[in-house]
């Protein structure tokens, strides 16, 4: 009787929908990060293209045409070599000659080194930039949130443009050989300007490229300087030359961005999203000179808010918790919708008398995996889920795989006393009544009245009868009624976890609710902490969660509460899976014991992205801490 | 919230031996686990004497709902059952009606049901009174009250009405703004 689940899934349920992943996963990855696949092609060589090009455009052309088809492999060579051969002699072209095809990437590195021997002297500078810049970025990244986006490439541009004056000065008179070049580079520069402002153009012209491609990034150096300072050429394109080329173009000048802000460029920002994640990925070596990593990264959190609709600020916050490319892998998961789950409400029926019942209403589904007894994952269905009898008849409640885990983290026991603080629609509270067996008693608590409604029709549905739900502020609670065994707060958050399933909240956050809702959480947590009995002899636990992935709502709000309470402490979360939480965050140092809390990314787990702390409260008397 | 007045208890339950005739006094003697029925706002609320308890600490205007809400008074003095009270009724049903699955939605619906979705219905239910209403995999549907005894109900054509509806769980749905206030 029982379906297979594959094979019947409409094709909108296998394009879209991940499996959660067993417990057998789990365990095998603990955990380790699975690799989410990303829908981005890997990214073009034309980098490659343009540098080698530029390279040889000044002796041989025909060479050149014949080169197209190898560059790409001989990419990776070439950076190679670039790197072992900086000390090489400069000139080697008559291995050119000979060489012809094979070895190519010998010729491009002897001739990389010709331009690099001026470069070593700017290059080691870079990387010190470099890496001083990644600290810096942060403080960027600051102004960035509180600036808009033109203000800053402003004062990018400044910046860059002094450094590289520096630099100039510096080479201009080490290096007499560019002038060469340079001749030919200003020839071209009419032809380039104009190509500059369309980059795809650009990167595909192969035979224009040649010079074009590092002459476009110079020109746009050059545009800049001409602006303000009007200095010398010279000493700009050298640098520009000695550069390994890869993604001269990545950054857009400022009058490109000022464009783009008028018609944003959807597939633009996509392909420099992508460019500038491999410059990002070896910066020293591919990032432009006279460019700040800050700056790359500005410009790369500007196209993710274009690309996928959020707003630079929050886009900003969000970037700021991950890797580059794993910040893109969570900005994808956020486009797909997570799989539609239900709970077995154990008060009416087993898991699978259900999974039967709703097999035979043709629905497909299959367990969440090992670490939920009570999770079911539906695929497709020919009925809707949240209105057939069984549903009606309340054995089972529709709950994202997520709001399972601190339920299973409180741990509730039978004839306890438990208090759910944010309770509304109900489904963690009917959760933990039926943990209990509707024993004991479970305050469910929502300040927002309208929202009672859901809850008081949940909990009637699915047959919790050892409930009480009251609408008070829940920041009143020790007052109103304390002493409880174990408390549940999941708190009002952004909602920055929940962003496929709410996408307004891309547009609608802004920094002041990143400053209340955190300030909301810490008064929430505290008066949680103090609703509970610590002298309960089988709990004294407070669950705090949230949906957000911020630190500020999540790990700073747990950190607080170990400051101003001395009475608990962060315990094991039980749960078997999850990333942990921060222990330092952007210059912050938070509690040590913070890696026992646990975060859920959409793009590791597929389930919504999440925060879990479990704290015990401890008898004061007993245990005197600190 | 406060206890039921000796009126107010007597309309209850005549209303619930309606359903479950005298196993009522199974609702009210459970030495082992007292539970209590309570006036809150209009409504009766049946629950454990423990619950009850703990709820007297918060105030009347912020307590929203306790135990199982059995049904609420009509300002004419009636006494209506909810939906929500079909677990408490399903448990003590005297008389009890099955559905077949092809009338399963119909009912849920709110319609009334008839002759030719009846499964199987207890004997000797007489005309006009109270039952409980089953699918055919024992899962309580809601209530209702007989247009016809089980005897005459045998002789009816498919399209006749047999029980009329009174509740069903397809209130959850239908009538999820007010049936919690």
């Amino acid at each position: 009787m029982v379906r297979e689940a594959r094979p019947k899934l409409g094709r909108k349920a296998r394009t879209k929908q991940g499996l959660i992943p067993s417990y057998d996963d789990f365990k095998k990855g603990a955990l380790e990060r699975k690799p989410y696949k990303s829908t981005f092609s890997k990214p073009s060589n034309n980098n490659g293209d343009r540098k080698r090009k530029r390279n040889d455009g000044d002796k041989e052309s025909k060479y050149l045409n014949g080169k197209k088809k190898s560059d790409k492999r001989e990419k990776v060579e070439f950076i190679k070599n670039s790197e072992v051969k900086n000390g090489d002699d400069f000139y080697d072209f008559g291995e050119e000659d000979e060489n012809e095809y094979g070895s190519d990437s010998s010729a491009d590195s002897s001739n990389g080194d010709v331009v690099n021997s001026g470069d070593e002297v700017v290059d080691s500078g870079d990387e010190e930039e470099g890496r001083a810049m990644f600290s810096d970025d942060e403080g960027d990244n600051d102004l960035l949130e509180s600036a808009n986006m033109q203000g800053l490439a402003k004062a990018f541009k400044t910046v860059g443009e002094k450094e590289q004056e520096k630099q100039k000065q510096q080479q201009e008179g080490e290096e007499e050989e560019k002038e060469e070049e340079e001749e030919v580079e200003e020839e071209d520069e009419e032809e380039e300007e104009e190509e500059k402002e369309d980059e795809f153009e650009f990167l595909d012209d192969d035979s224009d490229g040649l010079v074009e491609g590092e002459d476009g990034v110079d020109e746009l150096d050059d545009e800049l300087d001409d602006e303000e300072f009007g200095d010398d050429d010279d000493g700009e394109e050298d640098d520009a030359e000695v550069e390994i080329n890869v993604d001269k173009s990545t950054l857009p000048s400022t009058e490109d961005q000022d464009s783009s802000n008028i018609a944003p460029d959807i597939h633009l920002s996509r392909t420099r999203i992508q460019e500038i994640l491999n410059v990002l990925d070896d910066f020293t070596k591919l990032g432009e000179r006279g460019r700040s990593r800050s700056e790359y990264v500005s410009q790369l959190i500007s196209d993710i808010a274009n690309y996928y609709g959020y707003t630079e600020f929050l886009a900003g916050k969000l970037f700021e918790l991950f890797s580059p490319r794993e910040a893109i892998e969570f900005f994808e998961a956020n486009e797909v919708p997570r799989p539609i789950t239900i709970r077995t409400n154990t008060l009416k029926t087993r898991r699978r008398n259900l999974a039967q019942a709703l097999v035979n209403r043709g629905v497909n589904l299959k367990p969440i995996g090992n670490w939920t007894k009570v999770g079911l994952q539906i695929f497709d269905s020919q009925v809707p889920i949240g209105a057939t009898p069984e549903y009606l008849a309340g054995h089972y409640i529709i709950q994202a795989a997520s709001s399972f885990l601190p339920c299973i983290a409180l741990a509730p026991q039978e004839g306890e006393r438990v208090l759910d603080m944010a309770a509304a629609p109900g489904g963690k509270t009917t959760y933990l009544s039926a943990l209990m067996k509707n024993t004991g008693c479970v305050f469910a608590n929502d300040s927002n009245k309208a929202r009672t409604k859901s809850l008081i029709a949940n909990i009637h549905r699915l047959g919790c009868t050892n409930t009480v739900v009251c609408n008070h502020d829940a920041q009143e609670f020790p007052r109103v009624i304390g002493g409880f065994d174990r408390v549940l707060l999941d708190a009002p958050c952004s909602g920055t976890g929940v962003i496929a399933k709410d996408a307004s909240v891309k547009t609608s956050r802004n920094e002041k609710d990143f400053i209340d809702l955190p300030f909301l959480q810490k008064k929430l947590l505290l008066a949680a902490i103090d609703s509970v009995d610590a002298s309960s002899k089988t709990g004294g636990y407070i669950v705090y969660s949230t949906c957000s992935v911020m630190v500020d709502e999540n790990e700073a709000v747990v950190d607080y509460a170990l400051r101003k309470r001395s009475d608990i402490k962060l315990v094991d979360t039980g749960l078997v899976f999850g990333v942990p939480g921060f222990t330092s965050f952007r210059g912050k140092e938070f509690n040590q014991k913070l890696n026992l809390t646990r975060r859920y990314y959409p793009h590791t787990y597929n389930v919504d992205g999440f925060f879990v702390a479990k704290f015990k409260k401890i008898k004061l008397e007993e245990k005197p801490k600190k | 919230m406060r206890p039921l007045t000796e009126d107010e208890t007597k309309v209850v339950f005549e209303k619930l031996a309606n359903y479950i005739g005298r196993s009522i006094t199974h609702l009210i003697d459970r030495p082992d686990d007292p539970h209590v029925f309570r006036l809150q706002k209009d409504r009766v609320y049946y629950m454990s004497e423990k619950v009850m308890r703990f709820a007297t600490s918060i105030g009347r205007s912020e307590l929203m709902s306790l135990g199982v809400c059995l049904g609420k008074f009509t300002k004419t003095g009636k006494f209506r059952l909810h939906v929500t009270a079909v677990d408490v009724l399903s448990q003590y049903a005297r008389f009890k009606v099955w559905i077949k699955p092809n009338g399963e939605m119909s009912y849920l619906y709110g319609n009334n049901i008839l002759k030719a979705h009846v499964g199987k219905m207890s004997d000797d239910i007489p005309e006009h009174t109270g039952v409980v209403v089953f699918a055919m995999n024992d899962i309580p549907l809601g209530f209702g009250v007989t247009a016809k005894s089980t005897s005459d109900a045998r002789r009816l054509d498919p399209t006749g009405i047999v029980v009329f509806r009174q509740g069903d769980i397809g209130e959850y749905l239908r009538e999820e703004d007010t049936l919690f206030t």
